[in-house]
């Protein structure tokens, strides 16, 4: 199975070739935030606020750490359940948010809101946390610091290894995955 | 009647947990062997063996297998010829799990109230603690570290006695079903049955901790704990969802006496690391 490579922030054109399926490894900037850090953005965008970073054209990565032991940039930093952040989401997709890095199964309105304005949903493998920390080169908090772990951070990562599941083609690897292998 | 110093309580609690965060245990590291070797799907191999080194990262460098090093949760018996010197029995527990999470880098993902303000306690406690008067003289402690992905997954229902055993199959593998990817599979299902409303749940969760694979002592019990696990593995989820016949590792069954109008049942769903350690003082 190949792998394939790729930048952030995110292209319309990378974002069209991607199928559900590609494995991907992700190198450059991603924006770490869980649910307290969505409830907040999404407030700034009803309010008219000026968020903490430009969502245009990036990836945000649904993740609480561990803390990071002394002399490292991250503790252990798997996906948390996607599913979470389903009223959220479709907000800040319109608001330019181009890629999600999350596991578990996306609500109707968020796989609508990711076909009408271009934007991926790849799932890391969850609960191989130790393993993906290696991957995280630099961390550092940029806003809602009060929420500690759930704060957002911008990370720097290399190789960062992800799954298409929702493209913007209709394709969905969970359903195409368990219909394959379903004898039930 | 023995005595036991609270200072021992919160060492033996405060190593429990990191351990429990930093080692998967023997029984599910055979469980995943085996499952390497079974799986259909290659994508879901390659899962298996990520899992397998992600663990070995974890034990050699003390880090957490998972970033949600989770709530704590406590089954204790307790001996009724064992007293504590120095304090009461769920403030060492609770000392105890403070201790570890700060010293083990462990995350902390507990809020003080649910819905007002979810302010974060800052120390993961307070833990959840069941505790059981038993005979003897000693203290057993069981830890299972519920992280919430799978945790939200669970779910319990009040069965009419005619249900029966179909109604039962069926609500068990509709809430694999339906758990989908979310709870990190494969994943080890803890099923109760009977008891009443909260005691369903509380055997469903005790089920856990059994060592993965180890079936219930009643024969007819262990012969639906296969079956249901065959059932769920052809479902099709597979290794963390990306497709395989790997959904479950394992279905413990707990059973229990009930009410002649009732057939409550829970499921409660542990995560592909199976987190779980037992202490005797």
């Amino acid at each position: 199975m190949s792998v394939k490579k790729m930048t952030t922030p995110l292209t319309e054109d990378v974002i069209a070739s991607l199928k559900a399926g590609d494995r991907i490894e992700i190198s450059g900037v991603l924006y770490t935030a869980r649910d307290a850090a969505h409830k907040r953005l999404v407030q700034m965008i009803k309010d008219g606020d000026k968020l903490p970073f430009d969502l245009r054209g990036q990836v945000i990565y649904f993740v609480g750490p561990t803390p990071a032991r002394p002399g490292m940039p991250i503790g252990s930093a798997g996906p948390t359940t996607s599913g979470r952040m389903d009223p959220y989401s479709p907000y800040l997709i319109e608001h330019g948010l181009k890629g999600m890095i999350g596991k578990g199964g996306r609500g109707k309105e968020v796989i609508e809101a990711m076909h009408k304005h271009k934007c991926v949903y790849f799932a890391a493998i969850g609960g191989v946390a130790a393993l993906l920390s290696k991957r995280i080169k630099k961390a550092e908090i940029i806003a809602f610091d009060d929420l500690g772990t759930e704060a957002v951070r911008r990370i720097e990562v290399e190789d960062f290894p992800v799954i298409v599941i929702n493209d913007v083609h209709g394709g969905d690897l969970y359903k195409e995955g368990m219909s394959k292998y379903s004898i039930s | 009647m023995r005595r036991v110093h609270f200072n021992d309580i919160v060492d033996k609690v405060r190593e429990m947990c990191m351990d429990a965060n930093f080692n998967l245990s023997a029984d599910v590291t055979a469980a995943y062997e085996k499952a390497i070797d079974t799986e259909k799907s290659p994508l879901g191999q390659e899962v298996l063996r990520q899992i397998m080194q992600n663990s070995e990262i974890a034990a050699k460098e003390s880090m957490p297998l998972c970033q949600d090093t989770g709530l704590a949760v406590f089954f204790i018996e307790f001996g009724q010829d064992v007293s504590i010197a120095g304090g009461l029995l769920s403030d060492a527990v609770n000392e105890g799990v403070r201790q570890g999470y700060s010293k083990g880098y462990l995350r902390k993902s507990v809020v003080e109230e649910p819905v007002f303000n979810r302010r974060n306690t800052t120390d993961n406690t307070p833990a959840i603690i069941h505790t059981e008067i038993v005979a003897g003289e000693n203290i057993s402690i069981k830890l299972d570290i519920a992280g919430g992905g799978c945790e939200n997954m669970a779910s319990l229902k009040m069965l009419r006695p005619a249900d029966g055993i179909e109604g039962v199959k069926q609500f068990v593998v509709d809430s694999v079903r339906n758990a989908g990817a979310n709870p990190c599979p494969p994943v080890v299902v803890g099923v109760g049955i009977g008891g009443d409303f909260e005691k369903a749940a509380m055997i469903a969760k005790k089920a856990l901790l059994r060592p993965v694979g180890q079936p219930n002592a009643r024969m007819d019990v262990a012969s639906l704990e296969q079956e249901l696990l065959k059932k769920i593995n052809q479902i099709g989820i597979g290794p963390v969802g990306l497709g395989g016949n790997t959904t479950a590792l394992a279905v413990h069954v707990e059973v229990h006496p009930c009410h002649i109008a009732s057939l409550p049942v829970a499921v409660n769903i542990g995560c592909h690391s199976s987190r779980h350690k037992s202490i005797v003082i």
